[in-house]
């Protein structure tokens, strides 16, 4: 097959393209040039060599096409016959001995069962009962900088992300407190002292992912997670009104303390986090 | 005959050859013949895509600490300065301004990573497409799914590791995932995090499944993978001169290999200039991780934005069996990927078993000679399309001003009722597609349909050349033209994750 004219010419070129893009890249590696130079000199250093190459292949290479056979892949019966044959009189050997291959395969089976004792190392044993939280009555309620939450704080319509004072807030502790209209409130029977002039304060983790539900919509009294749309109606218990989220926030009863600070009056009404296979037995 | 061992090069190959007995295999590893078509490039990009992975990954964990502790950003990205962040999140910030082509390398990394999915996604398409999973190549197919589904996790890691409020969310995600499998759930999560959600040194943790535990299975598969290829040699589609028992191409000595190597050297240029020019994943805007804090628009890279749309798309319902519950994101996010990829799983045998078709083939199928099996596969790219969207409506509706709720209720219509459709009409295509083919061969005899091939040489033999060039200018663009289609599918998907991982602080 004859080369195809320029072929030479052209591969030469772009090798030489290639090294003098290497170079570049050392300089402006050096210079602190920047990203986009570094990527450019890259590329094209790259980009030489590996057009270069394809140019000598397709052009000054013999294109075929080639044939070749294709290789049986199936072995001929008898040798399969064979080497079942073979592997039967080693087994006949070891079954000899059956009561060895039985221990054998026990200890074997025992040092597997051992080997994978220290997974117990990777966590603790998740816990039986309901999961703790920092809420307990009587604990107040302090912003992300540690500032006591009171009646002042919110106006209606306003709401912010409060803890329990006095620890290092976990994942589970955050709610999402809300004031509205003490009117407009339809919440589920035995909550109805849980909701001091207004406020309202919900399980800050999606029931449904786990992702906090961070987006408050004060026409409606909507909240809403950013990750997959799950949205709980405030005033109806964190009700879940669209989306994927299973079941309503699980809600902390608020009272007023002292310096108006208001104070929780327990724990959730529920288990707090997405759904799991022990969520409701707790047990 | 010339000696070969009067070069040095030759003389080591004769001591090797010594000692290991190399020479056959070498030779016949030099003489293997790559049949040629533009699909078949998808399986290299995947290839060169990973060595493109290992080499910026190895300079990058060279900067990353998988460190939780808690420190103050002093570095040179002004606005985080002052700001609290995990160890992990700063050594990212720092790789990514203060270490020279620390960003291209991430960012390079970053888009290899898609790329490598995206074409192990195209490459499985056309493998699913053109029937090149049948007998003997059952195995290429279990090995390569594993593939995709390791790689999957790889891509969750290493995206995971950053600690940014975006990444975080999603590992958030992933916690409430485990915690739904039914009876052992909760203690995996608890096993893999350390305890409860955030866990215990969760990030060293990842990072070592991120570069060492993860990146070892994948060598070892795509050696396995490439084994398995090369022990039957390619498939080839049908044309003169090409039969079940040969192979028709470029040989690998030289020609192939230079060209081959020469590609690996055009991706890693294309990965690169991607790097450099197309910003992704720029952690920095999005802040360190707070479990109490979340942007809207958040999203997953492509292959995992699918499993978002499908928790999205759930309704808010769990199952209650006395007193255990099965999880709302169990079914979603756990049953529904467990299927499909069961289904894939078992595909060659089930259509194995459907069709009765016990076979050998070396001579790949065009999608339109299987109507049924194409309209399948259209339909649960279909499906997953309506996901990708679903996964990424919430940016629509922002943008657009649409309603969510309208929205989201056609989606879920959608993910039912556009497979079908869609898979109906590719069926009709596929079948009038393979009608004319049969037409026209009636009405006008095929030029040099069987060109006799007698000797297996290296370089030219004309007699071939001509046939192979002129069935492929009948076959060629037809077979193309659908598998182009696919491909174009798969450039939209990449394109769209461009746009993907928008944030606005909450």
């Amino acid at each position: 097959m004859a080369d195809r004219p320029g072929g030479t010419a052209r591969v030469a070129t772009a090798f030489v393209l290639s090294v003098v893009a290497s170079g570049g890249f050392i300089a402006a590696y050096q210079l602190d040039a920047g990203t986009q130079w570094l990527a450019l000199a890259l590329t094209v250093a790259l980009g030489g060599l590996g057009t270069g190459l394809a140019w000598w292949s397709r052009r000054l290479m013999p294109q075929g096409p080639a044939e070749e056979p294709r290789p049986t892949l199936a072995p001929p019966a008898a040798e399969e016959q064979r080497t079942a044959e073979t592997f039967r009189a080693g087994r006949q050997a070891i079954r000899r001995r059956g009561l060895l291959g039985g221990l054998l395969a026990t200890a074997v089976g025992a040092l597997g069962l051992g080997a994978l004792w220290p997974a117990r190392s990777l966590g603790p044993a998740p816990p039986t009962g309901l999961r703790a939280t920092g809420w307990r009555e009587g604990v107040r309620l302090v912003d992300e900088s540690g500032a006591a939450v009171t009646t002042t704080t919110l106006d209606v319509g306003g709401v912010l992300t409060a803890f329990p004072e006095g620890t290092d807030p976990a994942a589970n502790d955050q709610v999402v407190v809300v004031r509205v209209p003490p009117d407009d409130l339809d919440l589920p029977d035995g909550r109805r002292d849980w909701t001091p002039e207004g406020y309202v304060a919900y399980s800050k983790v999606c029931t449904h992912a786990g992702c906090p539900v961070g987006l408050y919509q004060d026409v409606g009294y909507l909240l809403l997670c950013p990750c997959h749309q799950a949205t709980f109606d405030v005033a109806q218990g964190a009700r879940p009104v669209f989306g994927p989220a299973p079941r309503e926030l699980p809600q902390l009863p608020l009272r007023v303390g002292e310096d108006d600070s208001l104070i929780a009056g327990g724990d959730f009404s529920a288990p707090v986090g997405p759904d799991r296979w022990r969520l409701g037995g707790q047990g | 005959m010339t000696d070969h061992t009067t070069t040095p090069f030759g003389r080591l190959a004769h001591w090797v050859d010594q000692r290991v007995g190399a020479a056959r295999f070498t030779r016949s590893t030099l003489d293997y013949v790559f049949p040629k078509h533009f699909s078949f490039l998808f399986g290299e990009i995947a290839l060169y895509s990973f060595v493109v992975l290992v080499a910026t990954g190895i300079f990058l964990a060279l900067f990353y600490s998988p460190s939780e502790a808690e420190v103050v950003y002093r570095g040179e990205y002004v606005p985080l300065r002052g700001v609290g962040m995990t160890e992990a999140y700063a050594s990212v910030v720092d790789l990514s301004f203060s270490v020279h082509a620390g960003l291209l390398f991430r960012q390079t990394h970053h888009w290899a990573a898609i790329v490598f999915l995206g074409a192990i996604f195209i490459h499985l398409c056309r493998v699913f497409f053109t029937g090149a999973f049948r007998r003997p190549r059952e195995l290429n197919w279990i090995t390569g799914l594993t593939l995709m589904v390791v790689g999957i996790g790889e891509g969750f890691a290493g995206y995971s590791l950053l600690d940014d409020l975006l990444s975080g969310t999603g590992v958030r995600i992933g916690y409430s995932i485990a915690e739904s499998i039914p009876v052992v759930g909760t203690w995996i999560a608890y096993w893999a995090w350390g305890g409860e959600y955030p866990g215990e040194g969760f990030l060293s943790r990842l990072f070592a499944v991120h570069i060492f535990l993860l990146p070892a299975i994948i060598a070892t598969l795509i050696a396995v993978h490439l084994f398995l290829v090369a022990r039957p040699h390619h498939a080839q589609f049908p044309g003169p001169g090409r039969r079940e028992d040969n192979v028709v191409g470029l040989r690998l000595w030289p020609s192939y290999a230079t060209l081959s190597v020469g590609f690996f050297f055009l991706i890693a240029a294309a990965l690169t200039l991607m790097g450099g020019f197309l910003q992704i994943n720029p952690v920095w805007l999005y802040g360190p991780y707070d479990v109490f804090a979340v942007s809207s628009g958040s999203q997953a890279d492509w292959y995992f934005l699918w499993i978002q749309g499908a928790l999205r798309l759930m309704p808010g319902v769990s199952l209650q069996l006395g007193p255990w519950t099965v999880a709302n994101q169990f079914f979603p996010a756990v049953l529904y990927p467990g299927v499909v990829f069961g289904v894939l799983y078992l595909w060659p045998f089930l259509e194995a078993r459907i069709t009765g078709d016990h076979a050998e083939h070396h001579l790949l199928d065009r999608p339109r000679d299987r109507p049924v099996r194409t309209a399948l596969g259209v339909a649960a790219i279909t499906g997953f399309v309506v996901l990708l969207l679903a996964g990424s409506d919430d940016v629509f509706v922002t943008t657009f001003d649409w309603s969510i709720v309208t929205v989201r209720n056609v989606e879920r219509v959608a993910f039912f009722v556009l497979p079908a459709v869609v898979g109906l009409v590719a069926w009709k295509i596929a079948r009038d597609l393979a009608r004319a083919d049969a037409a026209q061969a009636d009405d006008a005899p095929r030029p040099a349909t069987a060109a006799p091939v007698t000797t297996a040489t290296a370089g030219g033999l004309d007699g071939i050349d001509v046939a192979v060039r002129r069935g492929g200018a009948r076959n060629g663009p037809t077979a193309g033209w659908s598998l182009g289609a696919v491909a174009l599918a798969g450039a939209v998907v990449a394109l769209g994750s461009v746009l993907r991982r928008r944030s606005r602080g909450s």
